[in-house]
């Protein structure tokens, strides 16, 4: 049981990670490069707290881990802050319309602690950043498809004073 | 122990123990009985007083509408065409000529009579088994004449608990979230109406988000999540005065609530830095205690009808899965081991099963498993549906359901459904603006 379990499990990774590169090199040839996996990668939606500071990161389906470009987005970020010590933000986090409701809300709130412990990290403090989830109660796109979804798996950085 | 007995002994003899005709209800729409409901009789001085203050042209005529209509949602009866009726409505409540009755098929025949009585609404009303030509139950009461739709409702549940030896779920209301507007600006407002759709009323104005909606077991309360202020924060609403107030001083969100079986405590989740636990607060002395304590999310929880076990969702083995524990927090024990992820279990009325959603390859399940998790059966298939609230005879699941858009992010829409236990009987329930969240109250009378 334990064991078929494992090599189950052992299957399906390898299997995820076929499937990501067969994505990977197709996106290259073929689209604009939306999607890396199935994290957003465009800019459609995005808007900027500063010249050349996004204001979101995306995640992956069910996913809180940030990509190299989100950690560069909130490098970005904390840079500005940095800059600007007496702005504080709220940072508001989404999932898309593929899960529950109430365990969506919780996600919203941990994609947003994600993207907080890494400002964190560069050194705001903890009282210049609150978190507000909104789990799939505010998509800003209103399709139902893969690439729609994505973009509605954010968290996003907004100025609070 | 003794009720599970009984249950089994109700399913296995439902002809023998209860009644003359009986319906077996297991088995849900595959044969529904025929039922003649004939319209209540009333004398010309109630018709007129009635008229006046209800603005409804014939009373009796009107109530056995709401029968009719109860009895045919339910899909375990088959109401027969009026106009196929042979005996005047007075004479019939007297005396019904079965043979009558007979011929156009009915087996079970409803008459009763409305009188306006000290400024009040007086009802009675008689169930007959055609077949055997005997009355199988005859009852009266009196009520304010506002009530007549309640009226009708509780007729139904008489009659329903008559022919299947369970209670009835029709004098009963659903608190939903009436949602309008685009995809991407709902405006969301708490809602109140009968089990059938109507007497809707709004119970917020929808300046700020509100969310899943649960009754106390009286329905005099509501508990659910508001935006207000953009702190999404579990409230208690009184339905009667209006009166709204947070529940508990959590430093965060709190969601996900719902009441214990008892009334006394709401059990919720409280998220804090990218946790989320089960707490509950006693709603007398307002302790506040901590249920769970796991740094995955938990959530949607829901308490066993005897209050001794609590079932929820976690992701604890690294997906979203079913698990149940005693309500003190120990014994934790995942049920949910099928393929794909399951969410929102709730604990049926009757104790032995647990209703819950389940996605799977891109598609939204509503389902039903004991709650050791064994017994799976999935009743509905969907692009997106969530969140099956129980009757309160714990036979019908209400629950919500969204459309898929097109191309262009058109074609919205919300909707509630219902669906039999046995799995027929998918209805969509009509409702002024699209809605989802519905949560069913107990039943209003008895």
């Amino acid at each position: 049981m334990n064991l078929s379990k494992t090599l189950k499990n052992g299957f399906l990774i390898l299997i995820t990670c076929l499937v990501l590169t067969a994505c990977a090199t197709k996106k290259n040839t073929e689209s604009m490069g939306q999607l890396q996996g199935d994290v957003y990668t465009g800019s459609d939606s995005v808007e900027y707290l500063a010249s050349g500071v996004p204001d979101r990161v995306f995640f992956a389906t069910n996913e809180i881990v940030l990509t190299t470009a989100s950690r560069e987005t909130l490098r970005k970020q904390a840079g500005w802050l940095r800059k600007n010590s007496d702005i504080n933000v709220v940072l508001e986090g989404h999932a898309d319309e593929r899960g529950t409701r109430e365990y969506n809300l919780a996600l919203g709130e941990r994609r947003a602690n994600s993207a907080k412990d890494y400002l964190m990290t560069y050194g705001i403090s903890s009282d210049r950043i609150s978190v507000l989830s909104y789990g799939k109660e505010k998509p800003v796109d209103s399709g139902s498809n893969p690439l729609s979804w994505s973009k509605n798996r954010r968290s996003v950085t907004v100025k609070a004073n | 122990m003794l009720f599970r007995y009984l249950f089994i002994l109700l399913v296995l003899f439902p002809i023998k123990v209860f009644a003359l005709i009986e319906i077996d209800i297991t088995r849900g729409n595959l044969n529904p009985l025929p039922v003649a409901v004939s319209p209540l009789a009333i004398d010309k001085n109630s018709k007129n007083n009635f008229k006046k203050i209800l603005k409804k042209e014939d009373l009796g005529s009107e109530i056995s509408i709401i029968v009719e209509n109860n009895l045919k949602q339910s899909g375990l009866f088959n109401p027969l065409n009026k106009d196929a009726f042979l005996q005047e409505p007075d004479i019939a409540n007297l005396k019904p000529r079965f043979e009558d009755w007979n011929l156009i098929k009915a087996q079970a025949l409803v008459t009763g009579k409305v009188t306006f009585v000290d400024e009040k609404l007086r009802v009675e009303f008689r169930l007959w088994d055609v077949l055997a030509g005997k009355e199988m139950m005859a009852l009266a009461f009196t009520t304010v004449p506002s009530n007549w739709r309640r009226v009708g409702h509780i007729i139904t549940d008489k009659v329903y608990e008559r022919l299947t030896g369970e209670k009835g779920y029709f004098d009963t209301r659903i608190i939903y979230i009436s949602e309008e507007g685009p995809k991407t600006n709902r405006i969301k407002k708490l809602a109140i109406m009968d089990q059938d759709g109507f007497n809707n009323k709004f119970l917020t104005l929808g300046n700020e988000l509100v969310l899943t909606p649960r009754f106390s077991p009286t329905n005099q309360m509501v508990t659910y999540l508001s935006y207000f202020r953009n702190l999404p924060r579990v409230y208690l609403l009184d339905i009667e005065t209006g009166m709204q107030e947070v529940v508990g001083d959590f430093p965060g969100m709190t969601f996900a609530p719902r009441f214990s079986p008892d009334g006394k405590k709401i059990i919720m989740s409280f998220a804090k830095d990218g946790n989320s636990d089960i707490y509950t607060m006693d709603l007398e002395n307002r302790i506040v205690e901590r249920i769970s304590n796991h740094p995955s999310i938990d959530t949607s929880p829901s308490y066993s009808p005897d209050g001794k076990y609590i079932t929820f969702n976690s992701d604890r083995s690294g997906y979203q899965q079913i698990y149940v524990m005693k309500s003190n927090g120990k014994n934790v024990k995942r049920i949910s081991f099928g393929n794909g992820l399951y969410g929102t279990p709730v604990w049926s009325p009757r104790g032995d099963l647990i209703a819950f959603t389940k996605l799977h390859k891109g598609k939204f399940y509503i389902g039903v498993m004991r709650t050791d998790g064994t017994g799976e059966r999935l009743l509905t298939e969907n692009f997106y549906q969530e969140a099956p609230s129980w009757s309160p005879n714990g036979r019908v699941l209400i629950f919500y359901r969204e459309t898929k858009t097109n191309s262009k992010g058109e074609g919205f829409s919300a909707k509630l459904w219902s669906i039999d236990l046995t799995g027929y009987n998918e209805k969509m329930i009509k409702t002024e603006t699209d809605a989802s969240d519905p949560s069913w109250s107990s039943l209003l009378s008895n």
